[in-house]
């Protein structure tokens, strides 16, 4: 079977047996990808370049002696490449238990437990705790770093220095806000600042802990627990400013907890800013007015019922029209609302007031 | 947007004014920053302010607030005197060339360096720029708009690009940014005085009669109504008697507020709908509790024209119903009918009386967003505007005179006051200040101050000042640094415990009406 990808130069070579046709500069795990054979990544994410610091995408190329990292080795003409065989797969299980026996096992006090990237992959490779022991080279009191922005928490002890949140911070924030710095698997995520006292370049927008595979970056006052078996997700618009970026609402218990987004959809293919990603508390905020309120005999505001409140303003609404007509009532729409809900309040105004005394915020 | 926000990263040219795109729009300028990294586009910003996109700019043109008109019609001048005017696209599709050519002829590039600060080889270069590449993108916001040549502004900005041939093609544009995240549906809609849903005026005798054979009347009014920032002074001269409020706080977001809250308590009768006790709705004698945008299904439309779903995640708080729910209801207690079950049913009367929404449909938006003019149920939607010609016919081009802002320093009020936002808030902080996230990043207002001026007044960073203009007077913490030139100074109006437009003018466009809230007279002091 050949497949096709349309571009105008490409290359001929053979995965796993089948023909693939690639567009000249595409990577091995690209072209496979494209002919639906799955190699499996940890570093690896499709929204930045190669990191290949992982070396879990290892397939046999033949002709070549070393295997080589699918994710960053581009595929030539010719080529014949293997990526499944029992080398491969005791090659990937050794690099996987290497990244395990730096991190923490005790995977249900997690909230990424489910929908671990690195926990999804060592049960595919067949690794359990017993695999290893105890053996941690990081120790349970580890020394705690502030990271660059105070309102998420770095977890040095599950980090497994794929260097995803640093390229996505330079690649796609254009910033470099973080780097990777210290020895060896002692590694870790830190701020990148020019000097100990120059300000962080960080924006807080959260790109990193998007992309980390294994919760290492998490949200500090994140709106509650939950499991993601147990969290529902809402395709959204976001509320916030004109671009319009697509997001989903995590809803655990009628609470919302947390925000995600699809990488392939809306305008935003993923991203979003800091008000978009941490701006939802407000919905679950004990200010939220629950109840209508008119103002009493006092003076002052107080709870009322709906057919009270509404019964009022109609009253109101016709009182003023009997006595100054229709241009003395003005409304205010709102560049909060939808459309559906200014579309409605237009004609409010336009037919049952009869004005049209009608704006919104435009100005503004 | 004539254009959309993909088509950035195809420009060769990027021309940003009065936006500061990293913290208002931050989706955008990653767009922007890519275009110059990866494609090598040429970034003009002209901005007062040395804004974050000044970092990857080939120019940056600081002009003095206020005169936006004179440095393009600068740019214009030396186009149009080098010969570097697009000739066949404005034969063919505009008119009004002559008269425009006339007017710039005395913007000679010295001139204008006198008006704006900006340096006449700056000027020059840019315009050589702007006039030799094939695809120039031009994208500002309220930096240029709000101020009472905000319309000559935004007029002169399409006479750039028009003149360039800028206009029609992919990749080129006159792209406001909108602010807010349904300003443009707002405005579709008919949430504006003269404006009927779908654009048509208020005084259209057909459009008119064609709307109100949907809505089931024998007429509607045709005098168009008043502009927000007319609203409140007709209440103080007692033509407004009832003032009907929804999801907006004028008492901080308008410019003199303390004017805006004289009316506000004078109103007879004032009903504020929210989600929260705003700074308006605790003025109101009846307030109505709407449900929050994670509580309500319906369509937001962006800033580049594209209708999308928004989805209702949680049930609405409390006693708490959608708006549209409640008008509804209002609807019906004022004796009409108006039975909808759903947002999507209020969706397909839009479609009936927007033409271009009318192929727009929830299933349709399932698979993703759809940018207007989509006319049928068949069309992809449209990407960019003006392809084969201008609505009107041939593309307008106005002569621009330019004239200073409304009202200018003196000795009692010697600096100039700008205001916008920061990425961490959002207008009056309705929402974002009680995220505690974002409140933790940005806690309190700042005053940001050239070190020169804070050095003449005897101020350190983080020291509060106090600021006052002939409206009034705030009291917030000194932000010493060279964001801003010498005599200007810049703050936000997210926060209530320093609200800026107590200080700002209300002065209008004459057109737009639209307040001038990037520039007003202060002063600011130790304290």
């Amino acid at each position: 079977m050949t497949t096709i990808i349309e571009t105008k130069k490409k290359v001929q070579l053979e995965i796993d047996g089948k023909t693939v046709l690639a567009p000249e500069g595409a990577t091995i795990l690209e072209a496979a990808r494209a002919v639906g054979v799955r190699i499996p990544t940890l570093c690896y994410h499709e929204a930045l370049s190669p990191i290949g610091s992982c070396r879990v995408c290892v397939v046999e190329v033949e002709g070549v002696d070393r295997p080589a990292t699918a994710c960053n080795t581009q595929a030539l003409d010719g080529m014949r490449v293997v990526t499944r065989s029992e080398r491969l797969f005791n090659l990937r299980r050794e690099v996987i238990r290497m990244i395990l026996a730096h991190h923490p096992l005790n995977c249900s006090p997690c909230p990424k437990n489910g929908d671990c990237e690195l926990q999804d992959i060592a049960y595919e490779y067949d690794l359990a705790p017993n695999d290893f022991g105890s053996y941690s080279i990081k120790t349970e009191e580890y020394p705690w770093k502030e990271f660059s922005t105070p309102i998420l928490d770095y977890h040095p002890r599950r980090c497994v220095l794929c260097g995803r949140c640093v390229k996505v911070c330079k690649e796609i924030r254009g910033l470099g806000a973080i780097t990777m710095a210290g020895p060896g698997a002692l590694a870790s995520i830190q701020p990148a600042l020019a000097d100990p006292e120059s300000p962080s370049r960080c924006v807080s927008c959260g790109e990193c802990m998007r992309v980390c595979p294994v919760n290492a970056i998490e949200e500090r006052m994140g709106g509650g627990k939950g499991k993601p078996w147990e969290t529902e997700k809402t395709a959204t618009t976001c509320a916030y400013c004109g671009v319009g970026c697509s997001l989903e609402l995590n809803v655990v218990n009628g609470k919302v907890v947390g925000v995600t987004t699809d990488d392939a959809a809306g305008v935003n293919k993923g991203r979003l800013c800091s008000k978009g990603r941490f701006g939802y508390a407000f919905i679950h905020s004990g200010e939220r007015l629950g109840k209508p309120l008119m103002r009493n005999e006092k003076g002052e505001l107080e709870e009322t019922t709906w057919t009270k409140a509404l019964t009022k303003v109609a009253r109101e609404f016709r009182r003023t029209l009997a006595e100054h007509g229709p241009d003395s009532i003005a409304g205010l729409s709102s560049a909060r609302c939808t459309n559906e809900e200014n579309y409605l309040f237009q004609r409010f105004i336009r037919q049952a007031i009869g004005s049209n005394n009608v704006d919104h915020c435009a100005r503004l | 947007m004539t254009n959309s926000i993909a088509e950035i990263e195809e420009a060769d040219v990027i021309v940003i004014t009065g936006t500061n795109t990293t913290e208002n729009h931050p989706i955008i300028a990653q767009r922007i920053k890519r275009a110059v990294e990866r494609r090598d586009a040429r970034l003009v910003v002209a901005d007062p302010r040395r804004i974050d996109l000044v970092e990857q700019a080939n120019y940056w043109l600081r002009q003095k607030p206020g005169t936006d008109v004179a440095w393009l019609n600068g740019i214009m001048h030396w186009i149009i005197k080098n010969n570097l005017h697009d000739k066949e696209y404005i034969d063919e599709r505009c008119e009004g060339f002559e008269e425009l050519a006339r007017e710039v002829e005395s913007y000679t590039p010295e001139q204008v360096e006198s008006i704006t600060g900006i340096p006449a080889s700056d000027l020059i270069a840019v315009a050589e720029l702007i006039g030799k590449s094939d695809k120039t993108t031009f994208l500002y916001a309220m930096g240029i708009t709000q101020h009472v040549t905000g319309t000559d502004a935004v007029k002169s900005v399409a006479n750039l690009a028009m003149l360039t041939g800028n206009v029609g093609r992919r990749g080129t544009g006159v792209n406001p940014l909108r602010g807010q995240n349904n300003v443009q549906g707002a405005c579709d809609m008919g949430a504006l005085p003269s404006s009927l849903p779908g654009y048509a005026s208020v005084a259209d005798d057909s459009a008119r009669r064609k709307i109100a054979a949907v809505w089931g009347v024998d007429s509607l009014p045709s005098k168009p109504g008043l502009t927000v920032t007319e609203m409140m002074p007709a209440i103080l001269k007692g033509e407004i008697r009832a003032l009907y409020v929804m999801g907006e706080n004028p008492a901080l977001s308008d410019a003199n507020i303390t004017h805006i809250e004289e009316a506000l308590d004078k109103v007879d009768f004032l009903v504020v709908q929210d989600i929260f006790l705003t700074e308006t709705a605790a003025r109101a004698d009846v307030v109505l509790p709407g449900a929050s945008w994670a509580e309500k299904d319906g369509t937001f439309t962006n800033t580049e024209r594209r209708a999308q779903r928004v989805r209702a995640a949680v049930q609405p708080l409390g006693s708490c119903y959608p708006d549209w729910r409640i008008i509804q209801r209002l609807f019906q207690l004022m004796g009409f009918s108006a039975d909808y079950a759903s947002p999507e049913q209020i969706f397909n009367e839009i479609r009936r009386v927007v033409p271009s929404y009318a192929g727009i449909s929830y299933s349709r938006l399932e698979k993703g967003g759809i940018q207007w003019p989509c006319p049928d149920i068949d069309h992809p939607g449209t990407e960019f505007l003006h392809a084969e010609g201008f609505k009107r016919g041939k593309g307008l081009m106005t002569a621009i005179p330019y004239k200073p802002a409304a009202e200018l320093t003196d000795d009692e009020y010697p600096m100039i006051l700008t205001t916008g936002r920061i990425q961490y808030h959002y207008h009056t902080g309705t929402m974002t200040r009680r995220c505690p996230s974002l409140e933790t990043l940005a806690p309190e207002a700042t005053l940001e101050i050239n070190p020169s001026d804070a050095e003449r007044i005897g101020v350190s960073d983080g020291d509060m000042v106090k600021v006052s203009s002939r409206r009034g007077k705030i009291s917030l913490r000194a932000r010493v640094s060279g964001m801003v030139e010498k005599g200007v100074v810049f703050t936000t109006f997210h926060f209530s415990e320093a609200p800026v437009n107590r200080l700002t003018n209300d002065a209008l466009d004459p057109v737009a009406k639209i307040p001038e809230l990037k520039v007003c007279a202060v002063r600011v002091e130790k304290g």
